[in-house]
């Protein structure tokens, strides 16, 4: 239970951390460490790097911004909890955040690692989920092949000198005697960090193969939340593995109702399926239609429909798609009787 | 809320009183194993057998020993000169396969010790032992389940043996025969008590130092039983004994799974040796869950026998005993006190068990709080509630039943045991009274109407404990003290008991203070340690108040009087006018003096008493001629969850007679303690192995211990009948909780789904398997 | 690889070289000698190895040393102040609130940080503040006496 050796870096700026994760692919980054050490401890993994973006003041916020609420990768499951602007207007995230392990994993795990191990049985993928929330991932181009090598170099000579990534690529730069070598890095030293924002459910990809749409070069910076102000009741319900404190099966329900028909239902889960999921066949089932109970319960008996439900020591497929049922259409009728 | 230490008022004994042990504790200055270091010390990792049955072909260490900062690579063949790891177990039909501290040609389990790395730190061990390379040839087929072991066909765990069978072990009494002709009703279910991993939440460790010059090896144990350890290290080392010695610094729980003699205590024996150098091994909670003996992993088939009227009449049971790949310490012996223990407290007389050990692909199996008692229990109180549920019968009036009177005391069992003695009804009555049993009844009736589960489940329990006459023990059980009274009037109590948080600094303080009439603070008790305390047996079995209690209570009544004839001859009288109370010596005439002169009269000797020797000490032992037989009553009410298959404890009240109590606070602590290791394996708990043979919950994120919030609040009281067969009168707590708890729950579950026709749920309870047993009946 | 890194732990500064590897609870036990934090499972489960890390209770068995870079840190050994022992550990000690004592100095901890939050607590929210720490000792029913006698003793010295 004692990490294999690895190289370590604490860049204090993204552009930092950026470039050495361009420099060094097998690098992993560390967040708040709460999935990563126990695997590092296990030598599930052994990274030449870890690249720990604990130092990066700029990830750690939470903010409204046009009608969005942006959350910086490193806040805490602790901050997500309880923070005045989440619980007043996205009180789902603060609420699932709250469930999540124990209060000394709250305090260390963050959103951004979280969402990026994209574990099954998670908590936060239903909230994300049902809220259609977006990630903002953010990456350097390529080296240049001539460079390859050699950025491994400076990206481990980068770990141990405590100087940003910038001052050392000039530095290597003005030593590099190859004029065309010189110029190439140049050019990728001034190339803009690549962007670009997804729909969760898209960054969660295909539920039918492994991993997300995260790159090996780009760290996950933003989650963002809209904001929706049409007095939709939120729930987040789950029941957990004794053990381990993961959701067996977690449901996220936001629901809203206008003159006395549900105008709008997101019914997502987690820890059902190997990657968490809009139930689809649930939502259509209520859209439009008065709640009652009766409709909650037909609606949530459609919970896994369609899913290939895990199966594991704890659970089998037929009780986690039970269970999913059962747990969606308590959700909806708590978030029933929050609606407004 | 405890009582002060320092103004004494009245008696300390039976006070709630808080711990002496507790300051160093709370502040991080006490020393776990793991909190030693040594100049110079080393470190060492054991690698583990990955597969559950294979042969070792070779090993290869070189990649290891290249790494810098590795001192040695030990395997088998490097241990060779190390004796077996000690099974205690005698019964004629036992066989004991050879069990070397390292494999050498073969593994028998996951988590079989094959090598050890040592290192500068545990760091690089840890690294070392991810580079030896051992070429195993795996064995297609593995005996990993119990039951299937013993069939024809099965895969042999040692090829010498080829039914699997470790010993046989039959009992009987009474003419069972006749009993189930005579029944009128008989009822039969099959129980399992899964595999658990104890689970104290500091893993075993052990530093061993070798002393050169004096020829003396020190090995600091997270152990139970230090002394018992040092006879068996001197064995297993070759070594005399009195060159070794063993210290059990603060253990952190054991709860039996430290009641042991481990391979890798042996083993670092040998490395410090060695090396020649200091070393230390810390058991990493992988390892722990892996390897440290799990207990129970019984398996019963129970018929019982009564009449309409609910007189029982008799039992049968078969019993299968799931060893493992080795035996441990006492292995074979636990599940043979399931059987003394399976009549209950019932007064039938025909009995018969047949109970077979079996070798298995899995870990070894051995003693854990309870150790054959909670499966007994467990089986005996519900085919009792099973037995009422066919008869039509109150479960209670069932039991009451079938007690025996508080008349019929000394009581003996069907398997021969002298149960000494007890009001068995009393307990179970205000048990009732407490948890307002006819109120609930009704309120019960409603909630079934409104389709709720709900259910009660009630449990007695008796226990046998305070371990034991040395006959009936595998390696003594009688129990020493020194007291050492010094020149300034401290006491020092040297106990051969070895408490690992059960408080017994405490306790044996507050006898001491009252006894001598002194405050507890100039009572210290020293234990643990085999070169401070000389004679020793430890903690286990319940016996800490009960056995070395007494022999402290006779060193106190020996110092006394001994202290009496001091002060008597500093009076000029004769010992017979002196008396001692309060910490005040009187004769005839008005003389006092005091205790700490005396104490001092005593070292100094200037008038020493004809036929006296100086100072004011004694050492005394305690050979118990019975064990004690504590009992309960504990009542559940549960409610399920039909749906989901969640579990709900609303209410629970323990009752239990564990005779005189010393301090109540730390038995209340002992008692809550035990519940929560009875409600483990009812709702949580069970060590999981996969058809072939790999352990499936080797962490705590897949192997649930109850957490706080799985606790229902206990609600508990006591009845006292003194155990007669001790001057304290104490009978043991430790492992009552445990024992009475888990049939107490599974009743009341079961009592909660019996609406659904559900007669049995077997545990841990997990909402999966409620959900599935509810399921199977509402399809049926 | 090593790294120096800074910490201060109950109050002292500290400067140290470590590999990167090296887990904060080794860190503090071997490099500080502060024993007084445990380790039980190493899986971030059972919480023996709770320390306060800026003031909020974290298992310093999944942090590791070189995150603790420039941080304050607060061990079972900083707890008591000129010998009086902190309103927890009297709580734990009056209500005997441990037996073993091997989980007690996370749980306190623990317990430190959850009364931090919510002065007076329910047995609700004990149980559920602990929940990131196991004991195999006392049922957990003296802990939860313990930490309801420390808030009342907290509210009392307020």
């Amino acid at each position: 239970m004692i990490p294999a050796q690895f190289d370590y870096a604490a860049p204090e700026s993204l552009g930092d951390a950026l470039t050495l994760l361009a420099g060094k692919p097998d690098s992993k980054i560390l967040a708040g460490g709460q999935s990563l050490i126990p695997i590092l401890k296990l030598r599930l993994a052994e990274p030449a790097q870890l690249i720990d973006l604990g130092s990066i003041l700029e990830l750690h916020f939470i903010a409204e911004t046009g009608g969005v609420i942006r959350i910086g990768a490193m806040t805490t499951h602790n901050q997500v909890e309880t923070s005045e602007l989440l619980r007043e207007k996205c009180p789902l995230l603060a609420e699932t955040a709250a469930n999540i392990g124990d209060v000394q994993v709250r305090n260390r795990g963050t959103i951004g690692g979280s969402v990026v191990h994209a574990d099954p049985a998670a908590d936060y993928p239903a909230a994300l989920l049902a809220l259609e929330a977006k990630v903002r991932l953010v990456s350097r181009p390529p080296l240049p092949k001539s460079w390859e090598t050699a950025g491994t170099v400076a990206g481990t000579a980068l770990g141990q000198i405590v100087k940003g990534a910038k001052a050392l690529w000039e530095e290597i730069e003005a030593k590099e005697p190859d004029p065309k070598r010189r110029q190439e890095l140049k050019d990728w030293r001034v190339l803009p960090n690549k962007e670009r924002v997804l729909r969760y459910a898209d960054f969660l990809g295909d539920p039918d193969e492994m991993g997300t749409a995260l790159g090996p070069s780009e760290i996950l910076t933003e989650i963002h939340v809209p904001i929706e102000d049409d007095g939709a009741g939120v729930v987040y319900k789950t029941m957990v593995q004794p053990a381990s404190g993961y959701a067996i099966v977690g449901v996220a329900v936001r629901l809203s109702v206008k003159g006395g028909k549900i105008a709008s239902a997101r019914v997502a889960l987690t820890g059902v399926a190997a990657k968490p999921y809009r139930a689809a066949a649930v939502e259509s089932a209520l859209l439009g239609q008065a709640p009652s109970a009766e409709l909650f319960s037909q609606a949530a008996q459609r919970a896994a429909e369609g899913v290939e439900a895990l199966s594991d020591l704890h659970a089998s497929a037929e009780y986690r798609a039970h269970l999913a049922g059962v747990q969606a259409r308590r959700a909806l009728e708590e978030a029933a009787a929050r609606a407004k | 809320m405890s009582s002060p230490t320092t103004t004494k008022t009245e008696p300390f004994v039976g006070r709630r009183i808080r711990r002496q042990e507790d300051p160093r504790l709370i502040t991080g200055t006490a020393t776990y194993v793991d909190d030693i270091k040594k100049p110079g010390m080393l470190y060492f990792a054991v690698l583990r057998s990955p597969y559950p049955a294979a042969k070792i072909k070779s090993i290869d260490a070189s990649k290891a020993l290249e790494l810098p900062g590795v001192r040695a690579v030990y395997t088998g063949k490097d241990a060779a000169s190390v004796g077996p790891v000690p099974c205690a177990g005698s019964m004629p039909t036992l066989r004991v396969p050879h069990h070397t501290i390292l494999a050498t040609d073969r593994v028998y389990y996951v988590g079989h010790p094959v090598a050890a790395a040592v290192a500068s730190d545990r760091y690089i061990a840890q690294d070392a032992v991810a580079r030896i390379e051992v070429d195993y040839e795996p064995l297609d087929e593995v005996a990993a389940d119990p039951e299937a072991a013993l069939g024809k066909d099965s895969p042999r765990v040692h090829p010498e043996y080829p039914d699997n069978v470790a010993f046989t072990y039959h009992q009987e009494g009474g003419d069972v025969e006749k009993a189930f002709a005579e029944a009128d009703v008989t009822v039969s279910q099959r129980f399992v008590v899964p595999r658990l991993a104890p689970s104290p939440m500091e893993t075993r460790g052990v530093v061993a130092e070798y002393d050169e010059g004096a020829k003396e090896l020190t090995i600091y144990s997270s152990t139970q039983i230090p002394h018992l350890l040092k006879t068996q290290l001197a064995l297993q080392l070759n070594m005399p004994e009195h060159h070794v010695r063993v210290i059990a610094p603060e253990v952190g729980g054991g709860f039996g799974s430290k009641c042991n003699v481990w391979a890798e205590e042996a083993l670092a024996g040998l490395i410090a040796m060695q090396v020649k150098k200091p070393v230390k091994w810390i058991e990493t909670r992988r390892e722990s869950i892996m390897v440290v003996a799990h207990g129970r992993g019984h398996i019963t088939h129970v018929e019982l026998a009564a009449k309409n009227d609910g007189t029982l009449l008799g039992m049968k049971l078969n019993i299968i005993q799931d060893i493992g790949g080795h035996h441990q310490l006492l292995t074979p012996i636990i599940p043979t006190l399931a059987v003394l223990m399976l009549p209950g407290l019932y007064k039938f007389r025909s009995f018969t068990a047949d109970l077979t050990g079996v070798f298995t692909n899995r870990a070894p199996t051995d003693l854990y709080r309870g150790a054959g008692r909670p499966e007994a229990t467990y089986v005996i109180e519900r085919i009792v509630d099973i037995m009422a549920d066919k008869l039509g019968m109150d479960p209670a009036e069932l039991r009451r039943k079938n007690f025996p009177a508080p008349g019929d005391f000394p009581f003996q069992s069907a398997t021969g045991l002298t149960y000494d003695s007890g009001d068995y009804a009393k307990v179970m009555d205000l048990a009732l009274e407490r948890v307002g049993y006819q109120n609930f009844l009704d309120e019960q009736r409603q909630a079934r109407q409104d389709g709720r589960l709900l259910g009660i489940g009630l449990s007695t329990y008796g226990e046998i404990c305070a371990f034991g006459p040395s006959p009936a023990t595998p390696a003594g059980g009688w129990e020493s003290a020194t007291i050492h009274v010094e020149a300034t009037g401290k006491v020092s109590i040297m106990t051969g008991i070895s408490p690992h948080g059960q408080g017994e600094e405490t306790a044996f303080s507050q006898m001491a203070a009252d006894r001598f009439g002194i405050a507890m603070d100039d009572v210290v008790v020293i234990h643990g340690d085999t070169a401070k305390v000389h004679y020793g047996i430890g903690t286990f079995g319940s016996r800490g108040i009960a056995i070395g209690g007494t022999a402290v209570h006779l060193a106190m009544e020996d110092v006394v009087n001994k202290g009496i004839r001091f002060a008597a001859h500093l009076m000029e009288a004769e010992p017979e006018e002196v008396t001692f109370e309060n910490g005040v010596f009187s004769g005839p005439g008005g003389k006092t003096t005091t205790f700490q002169e005396v104490a001092l009269e005593a070292h100094l000797c200037r008038k020493l008493p004809p036929g006296t020797e100086p100072g004011l000490s004694a050492t005394r032992f305690y050979e118990p001629a019975n064990f004690a037989f504590p009992f309960g009553a504990h009542i559940v009410i549960a409610e399920v969850d039909r749906e989901t298959g969640e579990i709900k404890l609303l209410r629970y009240v323990a009752i239990d007679d564990i005779g005189n109590v010393i301090n109540p606070l730390l038995v209340d602590g002992q008692l809550h303690g035990g519940i929560a290791q009875g409600l483990g394996p009812a709702l949580l708990e069970e060590v999981v192995y996969s058809e072939d043979g790999q352990m499936l919950t080797g962490t705590f994120m897949d192997y649930a211990i109850p957490k706080a919030k799985h606790m229902p609040w206990i609600e508990s009281d006591r009845t006292v009948t003194p155990a007669p067969g001790n001057p304290l009168g104490a009978k043991g707590v430790g492992e009552a909780g445990t024992i009475g708890s888990l049939p107490a729950i599974v009743n009341a579950v079961v009592d909660a789904l019996s609406p659904l026709g559900i007669q049995h749920i077997d545990i841990p309870m997990t909402p999966q398997r409620v959900w599935k047993a509810i399921q199977e009946r509402s399809q049926a | 690889m090593q790294k120096t890194i800074q910490v201060n732990v109950n109050g002292r500064e500290y400067e140290r070289t470590v590999e990167p590897r090296l887990l904060l609870v080794h860190f503090l036990r071997e490099d500080l000698g502060l024993t007084g934090t445990h380790i039980g499972c190493e899986s971030s489960v059972c919480g023996a190895c709770t320390v306060l890390l800026e003031g909020r209770a974290v298992k310093s068995c999944t942090v590791l040393a070189v995150q603790a870079n420039g941080k304050k840190i607060e061990t079972i050994e900083g707890l008591a102040r000129n010998g009086d022992l902190h309103a927890v550990q009297e709580g734990f000690w009056n209500e005997h609130g441990l037996q073993c004592g091997f989980c007690t100095p996370g749980m306190i901890l623990s317990v430190c940080q959850l009364l931090a939050d919510n002065p007076s607590p329910t047995k609700d929210e004990i149980r559920h503040g602990i929940e990131g720490n196991l004991c195999r000792c006392t049922g957990y029913q003296h802990i939860v006496n313990a930490v309801e006698a420390a808030a009342k003793a907290k509210a009392g010295g307020a």
